[in-house]
């Protein structure tokens, strides 16, 4: 794997793994099964998530 | 039996066309097979000589590789019967909230963050005072052949259930009785574990005002990450993190100059005052809304665990330290060492307990993992293979603690009842646990990182961060940065446990809700705040009040209650392998029983010994009642036992004894009721002509191909993979 490939795929994993590209995923997915709807901004998105956590904060292990 | 259906006897399944063994792969295993004998072979040739941790790492990689590989393996085929074809809960219910069908590498990180805590860390350094070898056999075989296997079946028959929990599955595979159990089993584990967990905190931040210092600036910086991200950047989770990374490291720099600032005192913190900080600290932290608190502590918690350790593991290869301490110690056939008593048998495996077999991962295995799961397959990858990386952590535990100086071990763990306050008195007590330290060289240790005293540093933090302020300063620093590894790696640690005290808080309050709900409804509401707060108050002080008896005991807080978390755990893990094995037996797999069966009744063994000795035994300083009565009769003639100074103490330790051997008493009930009940299930099932209705959601044909392995398939392409969450129509 060249460099470049491998700096990608850093990047994809962080993003992914840290929960930073659950938005782009949102909007694809949005935006093909719902086209012509609005799609929440940025902001109410993140504010929708962290409200599910509110309920379930993920148990962290001893 | 439904057994007939099952892959023929030979070693593949044939379908897969691929039998010929292929000669690269071959002698790819050939070297694995020859590194783990190597690893094994010379820690078991070891006589006397000090061995290089290099060993230990090799044996452990190489073992792991081959449970990986074939065992686990095996269990996924033959055992389990994955099937590819079956659409999982993620693919079926797919809902972008909490069914999310999620890349395995990204699922892998994590499980494997919402596994990995303090335990590993904190066991294994505990239960080096009976040597290296006794903690390394069973943290590699006890996480191949039990913690993993536990880990991985449990989400296995979680993701068949559309991700229940482990509780609504003891209740519905097992019974009420079971369930009730498990249920009551769960909540009065986690008010143990979260009082030992805050115990380290405590010990570590004790009349330490660097440490101090450091530690409670991760308050106002998790807090300006949370407005930070809630009204400048939503959702820039990587940017935070670093800002926030780098206001921690500022934070650890910063403390060095507490010490000699007139900031000093405000931060030398008595334990009982510190108590007090984190039971409120906990109490606020489960009524503020998770964005402010909560979620950005985690974000900086999770990404110091992961990075530290794998900077540890790095560190460790590369510089390869010689092991310091005994193969094995005295205090394993005795039992009277000075950390905790007990001998090998059961209590290496009571107080491991993370590292190899974890009871507290089956809660993550059937809650949020199974939901996201792609394919059935990944099961070994994420159940499996993450429970491997945490015993390997554990191993780089064990290691960080034991190329210390034996002596200093000994000085840092035992309680300062028996070693004194002086560095004269320690280095004397030390000498008569066999074992030597000058106390000028106590007092250069202490020194060397900056820190007043390193006596009687108990719970295992203090150890780790010694033991890694050596591995890190051989490679980056030298001498002079000595302190800033060691303060780094206390604040590594209280951060995740104190993240854990967070969201165990949380999760305990909900519990308590949703039971109390069952009467009175609007208590069900978790967003109620007259039921918020008073959950809250109920559960802050459950532990708080383990914690504060722990700091306050003179016998030595976790000498009493690192046990009873230790057996608390292994007890959870009692009740998930139970609910394994009679699950396995239902589907009609009594020939493979044993899977989870062998790893049950040792498991069970092991705990119920060990509840018996703190129960019954007839040593003071092991079993609860007679430490209780040796105390009570004392004071009924008006005297005072060392450790014990006054009539008070001599008071504490008889009410301690008591609700401490009530407890252990307590769980053991809770074992042998679980137990009980599953083996009528498993006799009725067997005994039953036909299978027993279990609650097994239906076969659904699979639209989704993705690879099971770590590597994935040739020509894989990872964009394609990356936008699985919304790419399968």
């Amino acid at each position: 794997m060249n460099v470049r490939g491998a700096v990608q795929g850093v990047r994809w994993y962080v993003r992914e793994v840290s929960g930073e590209g659950d938005y782009d995923r949102y909007v694809a997915r949005a935006r093909r099964q719902h086209p012509g709807t609005a799609v929440l901004s940025r902001r109410d998105f993140e504010r929708r998530k962290t409200q599910a956590r509110e309920a379930n904060p993920g148990a962290r292990c001893c | 039996m439904a057994v007939s259906d099952a892959p023929s006897r030979k070693p593949e399944p044939p379908a897969t066309g691929r039998r010929r063994i292929d000669p690269k792969k071959a002698a790819i295993w050939a070297v694995v097979s020859l590194v783990a004998a190597s690893g094994w072979g010379a820690l078991a040739l070891a006589r006397g000589e000090r061995i290089s941790a290099t060993w230990l790492v090799a044996a452990a990689v190489g073992s792991y590789a081959i449970g990986y590989r074939f065992y686990a393996r095996f269990i996924v085929k033959r055992v389990l019967e994955v099937d590819e074809s079956r659409a999982t809960p993620a693919e079926r219910l797919d809902n972008s909230i909490d069914f999310i069908p999620t890349d395995r590498r990204v699922l892998f990180g994590h499980h494997f963050a919402a596994i990995a805590g303090a335990g590993p860390l904190v066991g294994p350094v505990l239960a080096a005072q009976m040597g290296y070898l006794p903690g390394t056999i069973w943290i590699i075989v006890g996480a191949i052949f039990a913690g993993a296997v536990q880990d991985m079946v449990t989400l296995f028959f979680s993701m068949r259930r559309d991700g229940k929990s482990l509780g609504q599955m003891a209740r519905e595979e097992i019974g009420v009785v079971g369930g009730i159990a498990a249920l009551v089993g769960v909540f009065s584990i986690m008010m143990i574990i979260l009082a030992v967990l805050a115990l380290v905190v405590v010990n570590a931040l004790a009349d330490s005002p660097w440490a101090a210092f450091s530690v409670s600036m991760t308050i106002p910086i998790a807090l300006l990450m949370g407005f930070y991200m809630r009204t400048l950047r939503p959702g820039k989770v990587i940017e935070t993190t670093g800002i926030g990374v780098t206001l921690l490291l500022a934070a650890i720099i910063g403390g060095g100059y507490i010490e000699g600032s007139r900031f000093k005192d405000a931060f030398t913190l008595s334990p009982t005052t510190l108590v007090i900080c984190l039971v409120i600290y906990g109490f606020i932290a489960s009524v503020l809304p998770v964005w402010m608190l909560l979620a950005p502590r985690d974000y900086l918690s999770t990404f110091m665990k992961v990075g530290v350790i794998a900077l540890l593991a790095v560190a460790v290869i590369a510089t390869g330290p010689a092991l310091q301490a005994k193969a094995i110690t005295d205090f394993a056939l005795k039992g009277n060492g000075p950390v905790f008593a007990g001998s090998l048998f059961p209590f290496v495996f009571i107080t491991i307990a993370c590292g190899a077999l974890s009871g507290f991962h089956s809660l993550i295995a059937s809650g949020t993992t199974p939901k996201m799961i792609e394919k059935e397959g990944q099961v070994r990858l994420i159940g499996y293979g993450a429970m491997l990386t945490e015993s390997f952590v554990a191993i780089m535990a064990l290691i960080a603690a034991c190329i210390i100086d034996p002596g200093l071990y000994f000085a840092m763990n035992s309680p300062a009842g028996l070693i004194g306050h002086t560095v004269q008195s320690a280095s004397k007590a030390v000498a008569n646990l066999g074992f030597t330290i000058t106390p000028e060289q106590l007092s250069a240790a202490a020194k060397a990182v900056k820190e007043p005293t390193l006596l009687s540093r108990t719970g295992g933090a203090p150890t780790l961060a010694v033991g890694m302020s050596q591995i890190f300063s051989h490679i980056f620093g030298g001498g002079s940065l000595r302190a800033f590894w060691y303060h780094f790696a206390i604040m590594f640690e209280a951060l995740f446990i104190l993240t854990t005290v967070d969201a165990g808080t949380r999760v305990g309050r909900f519990m308590l809700q949703d039971t109390i709900g069952n009467v009175y409804k609007p208590m069900r509401n978790v967003s109620w705040k007259p039921g918020v707060v008073v959950t809250s108050a109920a559960v802050v002080a459950a532990w708080g009040y383990f914690l504060y008896t722990g700091v306050t005991n003179p016998l030595g807080g976790i000498n009493q209650l690192f046990p009873l978390f230790g057996i608390a755990n292994q007890l959870l893990a009692a009740i998930a392998l139970a609910v394994a094995t009679t699950l396995l037996i239902k589907r009609g797999k009594v020939k493979y029983a044993w899977v989870t069966g062998i790893p049950l009744a040792w498991d069970a063994v092991v705990t119920v010994t060990a509840s018996w000795q703190k129960v019954f035994s007839g040593a003071p300083n092991l079993g609860f009642f007679t430490q209780r009565s040796h105390y009570q009769d004392a004071l009924d003639a008006g005297k005072v036992l060392p450790p014990a100074k006054n009539l008070q103490d001599m008071h504490t330790v008889v009410t301690n004894s008591t609700v401490d051997g009530v407890l252990a008493a307590f769980f053991a009930v809770l074992v042998i009721i679980i137990i009980a009940d599953g083996v009528r299930v498993c006799i009725r099932a067997v005994r039953s002509p036909t299978l027993l209705p279990t609650t097994e959601a239906p076969h659904t044909e699979s639209l989704i191909t993705a690879p099971d392995g770590l590597l994935g398939g040739a020509g894989e392409d990872r964009r394609e993979l990356a936008g699985v969450g919304g790419g399968m129509e």
